[in-house]
């Protein structure tokens, strides 16, 4: 082994600083899963007769369905009965003023960077944190309900609007879009709503926080986002967990409504614990996140920063719909270890003169695979789609792997679809010449990797941005070979 | 400042240098002349510590130290400095950024605090203007669409944010129009003092009428096989290297 | 003698058709193959014909091509033809040496070509029994029988097909043409079985033309092996052009020893349904594969060129070039997989998929992927589907050529990029020359052809 490879090495081998637990009393239902499981978490939440005919209408897709298996990933048997589908930490209900949030909590999402008191917030961001299964704090409701914007848990909404709920649940993710869809659809607990009526930009980013602390269970949150017309939302998601040696079970959705001219900005950081540098433990990150652009010249781009999860199964997409709507999708994909991804995008062309854009940086190192996987589909009456994607891999070591599965469709004449990918390994001059500058190889590493993802953090916001770069550092800490 | 005994290296097990020796004193300049492949570009890969040479025999000494123990990243700490005959392109990584690290790296080294942004853009200002440096291109990525002459200016420009205390120069006139040469030579010659030292590889005497080398070397074929004052430039620029290899009788 | 007992319908008629048959089958073929045969049924009856649902199928349903009944011919059929006249327009002025076959066998009327020494040149089911040493170690070594069924219904049903050997250090400098050509009173299933030894430092070049010679319905499943030893150099261009009413699948298998070149190119200028699988391993350090191919679609033509690229070892070279047009309702697809290998250092391997959909119904799918194990390794892949190049277009126009001619231009030249790849010069021209007349919308075949079976 080279020194360098040594190097690399080193700097793959860093702890994952979230895995700390915290000591808290949950309430949980029994392991498993039947109908009266899903009965009981409908019951428990006290949800309105639809949302019980939801679930069970999912559950029972659920049971008819069979787990993808056409990814490029190893996932060893799961066995769902050994689950624990509702986790809630207690004497939660729902806190008035900061006084009543239990002391434990604060404090775990205090050292996880994200304070619930507004004043100690940073400027500008709203938050819903989400433990476990349920939503725990909402900050600056007040101030986002003077311009009309609706943020809260699901739960909330559930009670508070069940028309918009009833509305949009499951209109971009029917419940039988796929098997995590299906059982998420049937045991979510809890998770964020979003409306932003005509016309309002929303003044502050909003933010969701999830994280999983208890053991043995599954997190099914669900995120649904309606922007009306002429509206503008920015909205960020991150997530992290603690380190156990089981694997656990992450099956979220996401959807997204954009009306006439509206844009929503949705962004991730996944740092779910990936498991340790022989590949226990870590979390499987099984999720469906979709939008739709509904209406005309309206707007959904997804900027993904993954660094997490033992497994991850995620294709961030739009369904652009409306004439003249377009998507961006831009991702980051960091693996080491035995870490697994297959992630990328689907955008489906279905509207007049509408564009996409995929910009794709894996980054893979250890054991890792990273699998880039995306359709772009035009349909025949999608006169003038526009496309353009870049997939670019890049190898650390040569014991990982980097593949690119890219599916382009086009039924439509006046359509211009391109597709790039290029796969190389990190330049060894590039490294030799900062190292003659005096930065040392894991430095340069670091330095040339956020170099190669500037592309894609470039659209993260600024708290964001900087986070993520320190992120990837540390994913790939011990990675170089 | 640097003493280099009886050095032989090999790549891909083919002998490259064959025993080379030199000593640089502090202060001095010395110009390294020969023809194509005569391991000139080899000598700064192996002083700077890259990676792929053998060194199979001899040994190298700067400042006191045992420079082949060290990594390529202590020995530009300990400040050497190679300007590259063909600088890398580096993509999304911003000079401004990579100087930081790399002079707060050497900062570090020498138990010094990191400088404030404040200091630290100052320093970058005066510097840039020392090589006339286009001040766009300390904002753009790393040599990424730089044309050869600024590619060079920049290698001498971080030289110049880095202050070594021995530079090596491989080939830096090459590419470069007469103005482009001048600007790099004043900015070599600036950073001239009595406790730096410069080894100048280069294939013309052109170079050095603007850098005036206190002893120039020729090497041939892995060894340093005539040395002589800057006169022995001008001899070479006008008989060529045949005369070298005649005398040696090649 | 023909049996004229092959109604099926699905995977399971197949399956009896060869069972129900098995002494006709196995007949005057060596053990070696009919070993093969018993395998490859097996392998065939669970993989059933390729539906979409198969992954490597995706966007080629197989299955109702297959539902029709057709002629098969487990031996020989004299055909009452003079078949050399009739393909005398083919590729005119090229200097090549000829050899037919007719629904998958090599025809009796071939008469010998000069041949350097220890050169063969001949049919499968002969050689099998008069030089089995030669072929037995070869044949069926690279065919994926296991996981592809075409390849599994080929070496089943394979009872003749080309035979071409190139001993160690011998050049054949003159391109040998063999016309494969599917000619029948009753609409006819093929099975013709291929195998090119290239030795050590040796070279050659073939062209096979895949035509059609009676308005019947065809389906013709081939398969070719290919070996290409150290440091030799093998061409292998395919011009295929049948009628809209058969189906042409193709299964070409290659594997290249080190420092080996392989250059293929495939032009499918006309055809109803094909399907082309490439299968290349670099398995021997140096090795270079060159690979391209371009079609031109119209009326319901489907056209597939499915390839996968394996780097097994370090330091090899591949490229793919392929270009499709589109017309009418015709639809494309493209797959090509680059996959380097754990260990295959410094491999270089790129690919490019470009194609031009002309009309408003036209379709095209496109798959290029890369699995990636080793990092010292460039690739890339690009893939593109549009129109042409409407700058380009104008700027033509600017200079006063016609919309009509300045867009057969572009595409001419969209297309000459994949002909000019092709080594032998006629060929070229030829290619050309076809492809032009078909952007014209004049006739595609040679101009003196008696069938009219486009």
């Amino acid at each position: 082994m080279s020194e360098q490879d040594k190097i690399l090495n080193e700097v793959t081998q860093n702890e994952y600083k979230y895995g700390f637990t915290t000591d808290i009393e949950t309430d949980t239902l029994p392991k498993g899963l039947n109908e009266d499981i899903v009965r009981k978490i409908s019951e428990l939440k006290g949800e309105p007769e639809f949302m019980l005919e939801f679930r069970l209408d999912a559950y029972r897709k659920w049971k008819e369905m069979e787990m993808p298996e056409w990814a490029y990933l190893k996932i060893p048997p799961i066995d769902y009965q050994d689950i624990i589908y509702y986790a809630a930490p207690k004497q939660q209900a729902k806190y008035e003023s900061m006084d009543e949030v239990d002391p434990e909590l604060l404090e775990t999402f205090n050292k996880l960077g994200i304070p619930l008191e507004e004043q100690k917030h940073l400027a500008g961001v709203a938050v819903d944190a989400v433990m476990d299964s349920v939503s725990v704090k909402t900050t600056f409701k007040d101030t986002l309900a003077e311009k009309g914007i609706i943020f809260c848990s699901f739960s909330e909404a559930v009670q508070e609007h069940p028309d918009l709920i009833q509305k949009y649940l499951g209109s971009v993710v029917p419940t039988n879009d796929n098997y995590f869809a299906a059982l998420n659809s049937a045991v979510f607990s809890d998770g964020s709503f979003v409306y932003i009526p005509k016309g309002v930009r929303c003044p502050m980013e909003l933010s969701t926080y999830f994280r999983i602390n208890a053991a043995n269970t599954g997190q099914f949150e669900r995120t649904l986002i309606v922007a009306d017309d002429d509206s503008y939302v920015s909205y960020l998601e991150g997530c992290t967990a603690p380190m156990r040696d089981e694997n656990q079970l992450h099956a979220a959705i996401v959807e997204i409504v954009t009306m006439d001219r509206a844009e929503v900005k949705y962004s991730t950081v996944q740092n779910w614990y990936p498991g340790d540098k022989n590949g226990v433990g870590g979390i499987y990150n099984f999720v469906t996140k979709r939008g739709i652009c509904k209406g005309e010249s309206s707007k959904i781009s997804w900027t993904q920063v993954e660094t997490g999860s033992a497994i991850t199964w995620k294709y961030p997409s739009c369904i652009l719909m409306g004439n003249n709507s377009s998507s961006e999708f831009y991702s980051v994909a960091v693996t080491n270890n035995h870490q697994q991804a297959d992630t990328g995008t689907k955008m489906i062309h279905i509207g007049k003169n509408t564009k996409s854009l995929i910009i794709s940086k894996g980054i893979s190192a250890g054991k890792s695979e990273n699998a880039y996987r995306g359709l772009v589909k035009v349909v025949p009456k999608a006169e003038n789609a526009r496309n353009f994607s870049q997939c670019d891999s890049l190898l650390l070591g040569d014991t990982c792997g980097a593949h690119t599965f890219p599916y382009i469709e086009v039924g439509n004449k006046s359509s211009v679809v391109e597709h790039e990918a290029t796969t190389s390994k990190i330049g060894e001059d590039q490294i030799f010449y900062c190292n003659q500058r005096g930065i040392s190889t894991e430095d340069a590493i670091g330095m040339i990797v956020n170099g190669y993802a500037r592309e894609v953090l470039n659209q993260l916001p600024m708290e964001f941005a900087v986070e993520a770069q320190k992120l990837l550092q540390i994913s790939l800490e011990g990675s170089v070979g | 400042m640097l003493k280099i005994k009886n050095l032989h290296a090999t790549i891909d097990g083919k002998e490259i240098l064959k025993g080379i020796d030199l000593e640089v004193k502090p202060g001095e300049v010395h110009a390294i002349m020969g023809p194509n492949g005569a391991g000139k570009s080899t000598l700064g890969n192996v002083l700077t510590g890259r990676e792929g040479y053998d060194i199979t025999e001899g040994e190298v000494e700067f400042l006191g130290k045992d420079l082949l123990d060290m990594e390529a990243d202590e020995r530009a700490k300990e400040g050497l400095f190679l300007s590259f005959q063909y600088p890398v392109e580096i993509p999304g990584v911003s000079m401004v950024n990579f100087m930081k690290t790399a002079v707060n790296e050497k900062r570090k080294h020498q138990g010094l605090q990191p400088l404030k942004a404040g200091e630290f853009l100052k320093l970058m200002r005066e510097k840039k203007e020392l090589v006339e440096l286009k001040s766009e291109l300390a904002n753009r990525s790393v040599n990424e669409g730089f044309s050869g002459g600024e590619k060079k200016r920049a290698e001498i420009f971080q030289m110049a944010m880095l202050e070594p205390r021995l530079s090596i120069l491989d080939e830096t006139d090459s590419g470069l129009d007469i103005d482009a040469l001048r600007t790099v030579a004043k900015g070599v010659n600036a950073l001239r003092g009595e406790d730096r030292s410069s080894i100048v590889v280069t294939h013309y005497q052109r170079l050095l009428d603007y850098i005036v080398p206190d002893f120039v070397h020729v090497l041939y074929n892995g060894k340093i096989v005539k040395t002589g004052t800057k006169e022995l430039a001008l001899e070479l620029e006008e008989k060529g290297y045949d005369w070298i290899k005649k005398e040696l009788g090649e | 003698m023909t049996v004229n007992t092959a109604k099926y319908t699905a995977t399971q008629d197949l399956v009896d058709l060869y069972n129900g048959n098995l002494a006709m089958w196995e007949k005057d073929s060596p053990e070696w193959m009919n070993a093969a045969r018993k395998e490859a049924v097996e392998h065939f009856q669970k993989l059933g014909i390729p539906s979409s649902r198969n992954e490597n199928y995706k966007y080629t349903d197989l299955r109702k091509w297959f539902q029709a009944d057709y002629n098969v011919y487990p031996t020989y059929v004299e055909r009452d033809m003079e078949m050399r006249e009739l393909f005398k327009c083919n590729v005119p002025e090229m200097d090549t040496a000829l050899v037919l076959t007719a629904n998958g066998w090599y025809s009796h009327k071939n008469k010998a070509i000069a041949l350097p020494e220890g050169v063969i040149m001949g049919s499968l089911a002969e050689i099998a029994q008069s030089n089995p040493e030669v072929i037995s170690e070869y044949y069926n070594q690279l065919a994926d029988n296991t996981n592809d069924p075409l390849a599994a219904l080929n070496t089943m049903l394979a009872k003749d097909g080309i035979v071409f050997y190139v001993p160690n250090n011998v050049v054949v400098e003159q391109p040998i043409q063999i016309i494969n050509m599917l000619q029948s009173h009753e609409d006819a299933f093929a099975t013709q079985r291929n195998l090119f030894i290239i030795g050590r430092n040796a070279e050659a070049k073939i062209i096979f033309c895949d035509h059609t010679m009676s308005g019947h319905r065809f389906l013709a499943n081939n398969l070719t092996e290919i070996f290409v030893g150290e440091n030799a150099t093998f061409d292998f261009y395919n011009l295929q052009n049948q009628h809209n009413e058969s189906g042409n699948l193709t299964s070409t298998y290659v594997k290249q020893a080190a420092s080996s070149t392989f250059n293929s190119n495939v032009a499918t200028l006309h055809g109803g349904l094909v399907r082309n699988n490439l299968i290349v391993r670099l398995a021997g350090e140096g090795a270079e594969a060159n690979l391209s191919g371009m079609s031109l679609a119209d009326g319901k033509q489907h056209i597939d060129n499915f390839l996968s690229i394996n780097h097994e070892v370090g330091r090899c070279n591949s490229n793919q070039l392929y270009k499709n047009v589109l017309d009418d309702r015709s639809s494309g697809a493209f797959t090509g997989k680059i996959h380097v290998q754990r260990d295959a250092q410094q491999t270089n391997a790129f690919q490019r998929n470009a194609n031009v959909l002309a009309s408003e119904k036209a379709k095209m799918n496109t798959k290029p992927q890369l699995v990636i194990d080793a990092n010292d390794v460039k690739c890339s892949h690009g893939a593109t589907v549009g129109r042409i190049d409407e700058d380009a277009l104008f700027y033509l126009k600017s200079r006063g050529i016609n919309d009509k001619e300045a867009r057969l231009m572009l595409m001419l030249a969209f297309t000459h990029e994949v002909i000019q790849n092709i080594r032998v010069e006629s060929l070229r021209d030829r290619l050309d020359d076809l492809v032009e007349k078909r952007f014209r919308g004049e006739i595609s075949k040679c101009h003196n052809c008696a069938y009219r079976c486009g």
